[in-house]
């Protein structure tokens, strides 16, 4: 018995979500329950079962230097702004 | 933004679940927090199982084809639930055998609910609507359980549910609008599972002193879920012409439910495993374990 | 098709779903006992709409009429509570009734032959599962000698001249069939059963 992983597409369009997992002897055992669990009230259009050994987890990131300038949180515009507009004369009031 | 790490210490662990952290299966946990989490779980699946046992019988005997399918379906979903919920204490390190076999040698519980006789068509609406409404409430607020994997499959079980408690409301319907005998049988089901009922959700524990909200496990007391199932449910009773057997039972001015006090003893002796089907149903569970282990073995010989 | 073999479909899937969803709760895995209880719940509703081709009530010939009258065969009635009973009679059954089936499919009444091909596109997930339980569990002894000893019941549930068909099919030779017609002594328990809550109200009342 082996796990598999259940991933499920609810309605076209959609991405396909992690949905839960089912213990299984063999891909048709795994596709006829995980049919059943994620799928017998018409809730899923598509499943994927993947077993969970071929699942490569990636979960570690280095984050030792100061990155944000590639992020939006890097960037403070506020107080420069205010001072542009008032420069210019565009500042409204308050 | 950076990865959120979880710190590896018990007191920075449980202000980070205090303060709405989420946890995943290959987290760190404190040991504490993995063995509440293990107990509290496996109880949810103990009592899935063992839920679907006094329902079953009634599948059997249900009076038309659509009761007998919407029985079947709402029973279906108890397993389905229960496998769902094994799956999760699975990957939190106790296999499923090892829960089974826990829970039919009587070592592990159930909710209280599920150790009482059915007795009639009536006792089967009667669960169906008031029954899965408590359940429904303590589901709820697992939502927000610190453990995400369960709180994922609580989305999954409550989304499930719905249908259940108004195939239970409609049974119901169907007997108070039908012949004085089924609106007695009803009453008499009610009268019989309402001491129950109002046990269900715990005695009131103060939160602080409650292992599963400090750790966020659950986040919502025990005499919370009473009141509002109380709130919910006791204004459908009542506008249907029933009554409910505890006459301090009243809604008080400043919204609160007043009434008598539950029987604790009563609770503490049924899940301790002397309920009055208790030994029965785990007995029943045993010996179909039991005679097709060779089945697991079949399928398990890859 | 006659009216009394659409009777005997309707009442073969009845009881049939009514056996299998004794499984509910207590089968070998959780996740095949959802899946069994998917394939009763079908079994119902192809009951449920063979009878509404037959009735205006099809709750009332459900459940309403004598023992004598019910014409499912002796294969469906049988109580095996037991895996490899239970998965042998399912894979002969479905063997069997895909047979039944087919026919059906060119059935002179469209609303016959517009069902039967309604069910067939349903039963196709049941043949699957039969089959994969089938590979399983080919080779143990006891469900080798389940499906011998049904086999005699699988045969009545076709009409003599659809046997040949199951005969290649299944791979065992052609013994003498046990008939539709008579009852077992399983099916008076299970009828009792079945209509325990309905007996309780008068006739018509609403559940």
């Amino acid at each position: 018995m082996s796990v598999w992983e259940v991933f499920r597409r609810e309605r076209k369009g959609q991405p396909l979500e992690h949905a839960g997992s089912v213990e299984a002897p063999d891909a048709n055992f795994a596709e006829a329950w995980a049919r059943e669990q994620y799928g017998r009230r018409g809730e899923s259009v598509a499943l994927w079962l993947v077993p969970r050994d071929a699942i490569r987890d990636v979960e570690d990131w280095a984050d030792e230097f100061d990155l944000k300038y590639r992020r939006v949180d890097g960037y403070s515009i506020k107080a420069r702004l205010k001072e542009a507009r008032e420069r210019a004369g565009t500042a409204g009031p308050g | 933004m950076a990865a959120v790490e979880i710190p590896r210490d018990e007191q920075a662990f449980l202000e980070y679940v205090q303060g709405g952290g989420q946890v995943e299966t290959t987290d760190w946990m404190p040991d504490d927090y993995r063995a509440k989490l293990i107990k509290f779980i496996e109880m949810h699946g103990n009592s899935e199982l063992m839920g679907v046992l006094p329902e079953r019988e009634w599948i059997l005997r249900a009076p038309t084809l659509q009761r007998k399918l919407a029985l079947t379906a709402k029973v279906q979903d108890e397993v389905g639930h229960a496998q769902l919920i094994y799956r999760v204490v699975e990957d939190l390190g106790k296999p499923r055998e090892q829960c089974l076999a826990d829970l039919v040698d009587g070592k592990a519980k159930f909710h209280n609910v599920f150790h009482y006789p059915t007795l009639s068509w009536g006792d089967v609406g009667v669960i169906a609507w008031l029954v899965d409404a408590a359940a429904i409430i303590s589901q709820k607020a697992l939502l927000k359980c610190s453990y995400a994997p369960y709180a994922r499959i609580m989305k999954k079980i409550c989304w499930e549910e719905s249908f259940h408690i108004l195939h239970g409301r409609d049974v119901i319907l169907a007997m108070v609008t039908g012949t004085p005998e089924q609106f007695e049988l009803v009453q008499e089901a009610l009268d019989r599972w309402w001491g129950p009922l109002m046990q269900f959700h715990g005695n009131p524990i103060p939160s602080d002193e409650d292992p599963m909200y400090r750790w966020r496990i659950k986040s919502q007391g025990n005499g919370e879920a009473r009141q509002q199932f109380l709130d919910g449910y006791v204004p459908q009773i009542w506008e249907l012409g029933l009554t409910v057997p505890d006459p301090k039972l009243r809604k008080r001015d400043d919204g609160d439910w007043e009434f008598s006090e539950p029987d604790w003893d009563e609770l503490k002796h049924v899940v301790t495993g002397h309920g009055p089907k208790t030994e029965e149903r785990l007995a029943f569970r045993r010996r179909f374990l039991e005679q097709e282990q060779w089945v697991r073995d079949a399928v398990l010989a890859a | 098709m006659n009216e009394q073999a659409l009777l005997g479909l309707a009442d073969d899937e009845l009881v049939l779903g009514w056996r299998d969803s004794e499984w509910t709760g207590i089968a070998p895995l959780l996740e095949e006992d959802v899946a069994f209880s998917s394939i009763a719940q079908n079994e119902i509703g192809h009951a449920r709409a063979v009878y509404s081709l037959l009735s205006d009530d099809p709750d009332a010939l459900a459940f309403d009429r004598a023992l004598e009258e019910y014409r499912c065969a002796p294969l469906v009635e049988l109580h095996v509570l037991e895996w490899a009973h239970t998965i042998a009679r399912r894979w002969l059954y479905e063997v069997a009734d895909e047979i039944r089936i087919t026919t059906l499919k060119d059935d002179s009444d469209p609303a016959v032959a517009g069902l039967a091909a309604k069910i067939d596109r349903e039963e196709a997930y049941h043949r699957m599962h039969a089959e994969m339980w089938h590979e399983r569990l080919r080779d143990e002894p006891r469900f080798e000698a389940a499906v011998e000893e049904l086999w005699p019941y699988a045969l009545g549930v076709l009409p003599p001249e659809l046997r040949g068909e199951l005969v290649s099919r299944v791979g065992l030779a052609e013994v003498e069939a046990i008939e539709r017609g008579t009852h077992t002594e399983e099916l008076a328990p299970l009828w009792e059963e079945m209509t325990l809550v309905r007996r309780s109200a008068p006739a018509g009342a609403q559940w």
